[in-house]
């Protein structure tokens, strides 16, 4: 016990330690109503985006007889996905990877030029949480008003304006679950099954997640899913330099802040009033005036509050503003803003979101309406025949992404004198033969080939299997093996 | 053990009494969820103890009050299966063999119940698609020793080969060795006779005086050529392909003391419909007639 270096009274007790709870509670966040230029920006992002989401399923889009006729369309049992024009089978999942690659990018990029705007105009989080606001603020009243509820008794005024808040809550959670399903399935149609208790499990069983997850993400959770949830702040820094535009608060011009009072002298002072207005504003509760941090989503309602006051007391706008870390350093010297949005890391994200984004382009536009699948047969591998020859079992699956019928001729390359034959069907046999497939499904042969005894040299041989449009250009080459005892 | 609980000055935690060179070791207990965790597993399992099968009993075992079997629940999916397979069951019932190769649909069906009946029954022996092994012949290629056509097939399967049903395929090819029918000698000769039937032969002597004894003894179940004869179940000796082996000491050993394969009648023991399947799967694996 000579050893120990801690002295008694300064250790903390485990007991005490076990008392702090492990998470701060939230303190809840009002965030006053204002108006100005990014909020005027803020709203028309949401309709828009919501416009997108709400309508986008109702869109019809011919594609003939058998095909569903909706736009935008993910057919989860009769796996297709339906893209306007586009139709993706799901061997070409590979597009949704390409897809979300230049999603990513696309994020890098505009952040590394802007910041957060991703989070602050068109993150569902923000825009659903925007629209939930709006709700709250046209039944409670503003920030003012809402605290006071807050506080207030249970009287049935405050009982009923909450009832309604949370119905109108519920209302638009369920609406947003409803039309997530309208991507899934035909809208019209799962409308009306809907209502009438004809739809699926599925249908009933996502539109309740989609309103509950809604319902308290939206309405409950807000800027704690921002702040807590989200890994997107976590690696901003990453992603920001100081070349990066930012909302920023013009520390060198605000400060020493200290409140208005008459016959101010703002030669002594700097031009914050500390009146909190942009903290009041703030959808996630943070003082911007500390500084970028983790909890900024970049939406910029600080700049409307400021220019708002700064207005009044008749000082230039701007005192929080859209900047770099470059031009604030440059500012305080004394010096002129520069503008810096190409340069080596925008030009990469650009680069890479560039060429991603012309091979999807390019492997769309070359995209094949037919594919051969080959697998050979395990069992035998090989077989010989009575003359000697040797025949291989292949299972040929021809993918017709056409819709209407359509017949092919099959050979393989690789090997001497073979003879290709339907397995169990007679009379198709050759060197070439026509296999028909049927309109937008796959249609699968049992195919034997067969080569002469002495065409052999190794057990196994590469072959090519080679599938031709009959009356049309289509090719599709599928490379397996020959095997023979060797 | 010390009688009194000791408190840790430092943390104020109880000690559990244990000392090594001055070191005491604080006492802390589990944390409670993992305690409720453990205690709802207990008293879940003494629930399933009485609603499923569980005590073994010296010759049986306690079966729970809810009388669950996975044996019984196993047969009750096969029934299921089975209504569910009914209506296919009878087209396949009612079609002739050859009306379920011309229909596309019944073929299909018929294939599949094929496979899966010759994986459950045919494949210990003849192979994963009937790749044949050993003694027992491949479907795959294009040699019957019964025939290859849909008729010969099914009945094949239906009777068996050397079975105990009264319409079984049966021969009994003589032991020309052991009963001292040919010396030695002459085994060997028409032994390289045959062999010569489907290849090149080094020793014309030898298969000149082959072809008299094969003549003799042989054409009359395998033909004059070697060509063999399904009526009689006698292989085709002038194809490549060999059940018990093509080498020369193969064939010699064969003639000396013929080995007969086996295999049991399914009549009986498969239903009509599944032994139709299993003839139209056999059929179209590549070599039927």
């Amino acid at each position: 016990m000579s050893h120990a270096t801690v002295p008694l009274e300064d250790a903390v007790s485990f007991k005490e330690l076990k008392k702090q709870p492990l998470y701060a509670a939230r303190i809840k966040i009002h965030p006053k109503d204002i108006h100005g230029t990014f909020r005027k920006i803020k709203w028309t992002v949401l309709v828009v985006l919501l416009g997108i989401y709400y309508l986008v399923p109702w869109i019809r889009w011919d594609r003939g007889p058998g095909a569903p006729d909706q736009a935008v369309l993910i057919d989860m049992p009769a796996r297709r996905a339906y893209f306007f024009w586009i139709e993706i089978w799901p061997q070409e999942i590979y597009f949704l990877t390409l897809l979300m690659i230049l999603a990513a990018f696309g994020l890098f990029w505009v952040t590394a030029m802007f910041g957060r705007v991703w989070c602050g105009y068109t993150c569902p989080q923000t825009v659903w949480t925007d629209l939930f606001m709006w709700v709250e603020r046209r039944i409670e009243g503003d920030r003012g008003a809402r605290i006071r509820l807050d506080k207030a008794p249970w009287t049935a005024e405050k009982v009923r304006k909450r009832g309604l808040k949370h119905g109108v809550w519920l209302l638009i959670a369920f609406l947003t679950g409803g039309a997530w399903i309208m991507y899934f399935n035909d809208a019209p149609t799962v409308v009306r099954e809907f209502f009438t208790g004809e739809a699926g499990v599925a249908v009933y069983f996502f539109v309740g997640l989609f309103t509950a997850t809604t319902y308290l993400l939206a309405g409950w959770a807000r800027e704690q899913v921002c702040v807590y949830m989200c890994p997107w702040p976590r690696f901003q820094g990453a992603l920001l330099d100081e070349d990066t535009y930012v909302v920023t608060y013009q520390n060198w011009r605000g400060e020493p802040r200290a409140p208005l009072r008459k016959n101010t002298d703002w030669e002594q002072r700097g031009d914050c009033i500390a009146c909190h207005n942009c903290v009041a504003v703030c959808p996630t509760g943070i003082d911007i005036r500390d500084g970028l941090q983790l909890e900024c989503i970049g939406c910029g309602l600080c700049i409307d509050a400021c220019n708002d006051v700064m207005d009044r007391i008749g000082r230039p706008r701007e005192l929080i503003t859209l900047d770099t870390a470059r031009n604030q350093q440059r500012l305080a010297r004394g010096q002129g803003r520069v503008q810096r949005l190409i340069r080596r890391r925008t030009v990469m994200y650009a680069a890479i979101f560039t060429v991603f984004g012309l091979g999807i382009l390019i492997a769309l536009g070359a995209r094949a309406s037919v594919d051969v699948n080959v697998l050979h047969d395990r069992s035998p591998l090989f077989v010989t025949l009575a003359d000697g020859s040797i025949r291989n079992g292949y299972t040929i699956k021809i993918l017709n992404k056409s819709r209407e019928p359509r017949t092919y001729t099959l050979g393989v390359g690789g090997v001497e004198g073979a003879e290709l034959s339907v397995l169990g069907q007679e009379g198709v046999s050759g060197d070439r033969i026509r296999l028909e497939a049927r309109p937008d499904a796959v249609t699968t042969y049992r195919v034997g080939v067969t080569v002469p005894e002495d065409a052999l040299d190794e057990p196994v041989n590469d072959i090519e299997v080679v599938l031709d449009q009959v009356g049309g250009g289509e090719r599709a080459v599928n490379e397996t093996v020959f095997r023979g005892p060797g | 053990m010390p009688t009194k609980v000791e408190k840790d000055a430092a943390t104020g935690q109880d000690t559990t009494g244990h000392e090594w060179d001055g070191i005491k070791e604080l006492n802390t207990p589990l944390p409670k969820w993992w305690l409720y965790v453990l205690y709802a597993s207990c008293v879940y399992a003494v629930i399933w103890w009485v609603l499923y099968p569980s005590w073994p009993w010296v010759n049986t075992y306690f079966g729970g009050i809810l009388g669950y079997n996975q044996r019984e629940a196993l047969d009750e999916r096969i029934a299921e299966a089975a209504v569910a397979r009914a209506g296919w069951q009878e087209q396949v019932a009612a079609a002739s063999l050859e009306e379920i190769r011309a229909d596309p649909q019944l073929m299909t069906v018929a294939f599949s119940g094929g496979q899966a009946a010759f994986s459950d029954n045919c494949a210990p022996c003849h192979g994963l698609g009937a790749a044949g092994q050993g003694p027992y012949p491949s479907h795959a290629d294009d040699a019957w020793i019964w025939g290859g056509s849909l008729e010969e097939i099914h009945d094949t399967i239906a009777y068996g080969v050397r079975s105990d049903h009264p319409e079984t395929r049966f021969n009994m090819m003589p032991r020309y060795g052991v009963d001292g029918i040919l010396e030695r000698e002459q085994i060997g000769q028409v032994a390289e006779y045959v062999r010569s039937l489907s290849g090149p032969s080094e020793d014309p002597e030898a298969v000149e005086a082959g072809a008299s004894i094969f003549a003799e003894h042989c054409a009359a179940c395998h033909g004059e050529d070697g060509q063999g004869l399904p009526e009689l179940g006698a292989p085709d000796l002038s194809d490549q392909i060999w059940l018990y082996g093509g080498a020369k000491d193969e064939i010699m050993a064969q003639v000396h003391n013929p080995r007969h394969g086996v295999m049991p009648a399914w009549v009986g023991r498969l239903d009509p419909e599944t032994i139709k399947s299993l003839t139209i799967y056999v059929h179209a694996l590549g070599g039927g007639q």
